[in-house]
């Protein structure tokens, strides 16, 4: 069999900062299978192309059945769709891993012990470091949170840092998400599929394992129980409901981790404590993994007309009766605004020079920087400093004069809206298409959970896939697909 | 167990049940049409009483065809309770209550969505309707056999059983109500070939003609059918059968505490009131009566375990 690789074309060469082409996992830059892909790509050559597309066809009805979908924001509500599989993994040798996750661990603390502080004494702000109205303007700053102790001292019980490479070894952090990441579902889901179609490919690679995700998830929510949780603590995973776009990933978790899938309207507050409605009458709950944003957490202390929380539970929270994870209030760590300070926090809390780089990027609440980006729109990313699942973003290169001509103008009307970052020449690995293997843009989220017991970064994460030729938008919301991501034993 | 998951693995499996119930009575109207003794279309009129979609039939449709009951019954989404707003229903539940039941559950309620999606995406013809209502059978047969052999014996299971039974006794109930003229005792003097074609109708309906065959032979009448619908506990559709199975899942159910309490009694009281009377008792009483009591006691019942075990409040 012959697998050919195109390589990048000139235009998908254009979107890049630099001149080289990029960079390919899988051939790198000189058309050379680098070393964590060569036994993969043994066994692919060997094998027949009609039969890998009828596995691929399998894989889709396997998803279907079990149910992987994801409903989509503004369609009709019977509307559920797959994100769309490529049976090509990315592959991430041991050691680049082991340097990965070190950069990773490094990030997650910083940003946990940054969140104690804004919401206590305040350092980084007396020492200047962070201007004080980036925190003070902030509309992810929740001063409900300034002076609650929480529960084990942990914010942030599961990040996602989202991840770009763009050559070997090469990573930078695009975004943390620190509020509630999701994805982690497909990541497990992903294993389980190629577990079943290529079991051969299991016993030539020595692959780690992301099984144990739900069960460390579980210990880890329950390491942070309050001081009145008795016994094991009871843990539960609240949702917005059936016609929510991640409804799937909710019940999924609450069925890995065995625990209760709770709404809203199941939930009350009797005698200082959150309880949910079983069929026996209440029944406290001590750690509530939350896949409701903080705005509609509690209408009695936030949004008032939210129907998906629960009235009273931040008066609970704060008297200690029960675990909220995420903590409220860590957008503020994860805001785009803030993004631009990563180096300076990570450097403050940990007193070490940052492992993982930040893509350079330019706070167009600065007067130079608003000039700059004013002057380069036709090169740069722009992105609202609240946005996410990449609407409301320019991507200059991509983008027709008349979007730009639009864009300036929000841009001048509200600057401190927008920070601004120069595309890089992102990495691509194959994807089987028609043609045979096709070079496609990726990024990758792996998952870290954070519990008073350590830092625990499953291996590999979740390998989002830009199916555009060309294309750098990888959110599922607007046509990415997801890749089974491999990290190989040392 | 949250009482939201409760109220949906009883409703889910409610309208599993009803799904298949409602392909049965298709079957037989399909059936009875085909005997050729019966030229108008009264028949379907009585079969979707028996679904209880007859109403709902005659706000949208002047006049009753076979093409437009089946129809109605098969694949339409402003009936309620056709087969596909049931199979929609059940799965729709199973999405919400998917942490209580196994990963083989979902599939099988899952893909019986997805095949009977395809199946009534387009007007089923007449030569294609066995097929179709075969597959209906068997996915229902198959979500309660995966029930059956993985789902662990709790309160989990007792609620999922609560829907079963309480459904499947309303629709006996509802499927001897439309007919019971004509197992009437002043109907048997008729005697003449329509009458068995009408009581072998009701039997199909129930998929209880090998059963009774079984028991009664060639013989048997309108008295003995009932009998056997009625107050014959081993028959698994029977009210007497349904009702005693209602009454152990609560009682299961009752184990831990009070919960429950007046749910119990009140399918103790209708087990003991069907236990401790004969078929005459009944056609002495009025069987039509009778069985609108049930109806309303079945209805008055369900109310009751929603109440009890907290599924709305």
């Amino acid at each position: 069999m012959h697998h050919r690789l195109a390589l990048c074309s000139p235009a998908e060469q254009a979107f890049g900062m630099s001149e080289k082409p990029c960079f390919d996992e899988m051939w790198g830059r000189d058309a050379q299978i680098r070393a964590p892909y060569q036994n993969f790509f043994d066994w692919f050559d060997q094998e027949d192309p009609k039969r890998l597309r009828a596995k691929n066809r399998e894989a889709e009805e396997l998803f279907r059945l079990t149910g992987i979908t994801f409903n989509v924001y503004g369609r009709s509500e019977a509307e559920e769709r797959l994100i769309p599989f490529d049976i090509i993994p990315r592959i991430i040798s041991g050691s680049e891993w082991a340097k990965l996750s070190r950069g990773i661990e490094q990030r997650v603390r910083a940003i946990n012990a940054f969140l104690h502080d804004i919401y206590h004494t305040q350092e980084i702000l007396k020492a200047g470091r962070i201007p004080r109205e980036m925190i003070s303007q902030n509309e992810a700053f929740l001063p409900k949170m300034i002076g609650v102790d929480v529960p084990g001292g942990v914010y942030t019980h599961i990040v996602g840092i989202d991840l770009v490479c763009t050559g070997p070894g090469e990573f930078y952090v695009l975004e943390d998400n620190a509020r509630t990441p999701s994805g982690v579902s497909y990541m497990l889901e992903n294993r389980e599929t190629m577990l079943q179609m290529f079991p051969e490919l299991f016993s030539k690679n020595r692959v780690q394992s992301v099984q144990q995700y739900p069960i460390d998830l579980r210990r880890s929510l329950a390491a942070c129980a309050p001081r009145m949780a008795e016994g094991d603590p009871t843990v539960a995973v609240l949702t917005p409901g059936i016609y929510n776009s991640a409804y799937f990933e909710h019940a999924f978790l609450a069925d890995q981790m065995g625990v209760e899938l709770v709404e809203g309207h199941d939930l009350r507050v009797i005698d200082g404590r959150v309880a949910m409605r079983t069929i026996h009458g209440y029944k406290p709950i001590d750690v509530l993994y939350r896949r409701v944003d903080d705005d509609f957490l509690d209408p009695l202390n936030f949004n008032p007309e939210s129907q998906l929380g629960v009235p009273g539970i931040m008066d609970v929270y704060r008297a200690g009766g029960i675990t909220i994870a995420n903590a409220p209030g860590t957008g503020i760590s994860d805001d785009k605004a803030i993004y631009s300070y990563m180096p300076e926090i990570v450097e403050f809390y940990t007193g070490e020079r940052p492992l993982l780089q930040n893509v350079p990027t330019w706070r167009c609440s600065e007067p130079d920087s608003l000039a700059y980006v004013l002057d380069n729109l036709e090169d740069l990313v722009v992105k609202e400093v609240h946005g996410s699942g990449g609407y409301g973003m320019l991507i200059g290169p991509t983008a027709t004069k008349k979007d730009i001509a639009a864009f300036r103008k929000k841009l001048k009307a509200r600057p401190k809206n927008y920070i601004a970052q120069p595309t890089l020449s992102l990495s691509t690995v194959p994807i089987f298409a028609k043609a045979g293997l096709t070079p496609r843009h990726v990024d990758l989220r792996p998952y870290v959970l954070v519990s008073p017991d350590g830092i625990k970064i499953t291996p590999g994460g979740l390998t989002r896939v830009a199916l555009k030729k060309g294309s750098l938008v990888v959110n599922s919301s607007q046509g990415g697909g997801t890749k089974d991501t491999w990290v190989l034993e040392e | 167990m949250l009482g939201k998951t409760a109220n949906g693995l009883y409703w889910m499996y409610r309208y599993m049940e009803r799904a298949e119930n409602t392909a049965r009575l298709i079957e037989t109207g399909q059936r009875i049409a085909l005997t050729r003794l019966n030229q108008s279309d009264d028949e379907w009129k009585s079969i979707m009483q028996s679904a209880d979609c007859f109403a709902g039939f005659q706000a949208e449709h002047d006049e009753i065809t076979r093409d437009v009951a089946v129809d109605w019954m098969l694949r339409s989404k402003d009936n309620p309770s056709s087969i596909i707003s049931s199979v929609n229903a059940a799965r729709q539940n199973a999405r919400l209550v998917r942490t209580a039941i196994t990963g083989d559950v979902w599939e099988a309620v899952n893909s019986a969505y997805m095949v009977l999606k395809k199946a009534l995406a387009r007007k089923v013809s007449e030569r294609d309707l066995p097929r179709v209502l075969r597959l209906i059978r068997h996915h229902a047969a198959l979500v309660r056999g995966v029930t059956h052999g993985t789902m662990l014996r709790n309160d989990i299971y007792d609620f999922a059983r609560l829907g079963t039974f309480l459904e499947r006794a309303d629709n006996t109930a509802r499927i001897l109500d439309v007919k019971y003229y004509v197992l009437l005792p002043s109907a048997r003097a008729v005697g003449t070939s329509l009458d068995n074609v009408q009581w072998e109708s009701i039997l199909r309906s129930v998929s209880a003609r090998g059963g009774f065959r079984m028991e009664y032979g060639a013989g048997g009448g309108p008295r003995e059918i009932a009998d056997f619908l009625i107050l014959d506990k081993r028959m698994p559709r029977s009210l007497a059968f349904c009702v005693s199975k209602l009454c152990h899942n609560l009682d299961y159910l009752g184990d831990e505490d009070d919960t429950g309490a007046p749910s119990r009694e009140r399918v103790g009281a209708l087990r003991s009131g069907l236990l401790s009377k004969s078929i005459e008792d009944i056609f002495d009483y009025g069987l039509h009566e009778f069985l609108q009591k049930t109806l309303e006691e079945l209805s008055g019942i369900s109310g009751q375990i929603e109440q009890d075990f907290r599924f709305y409040a």
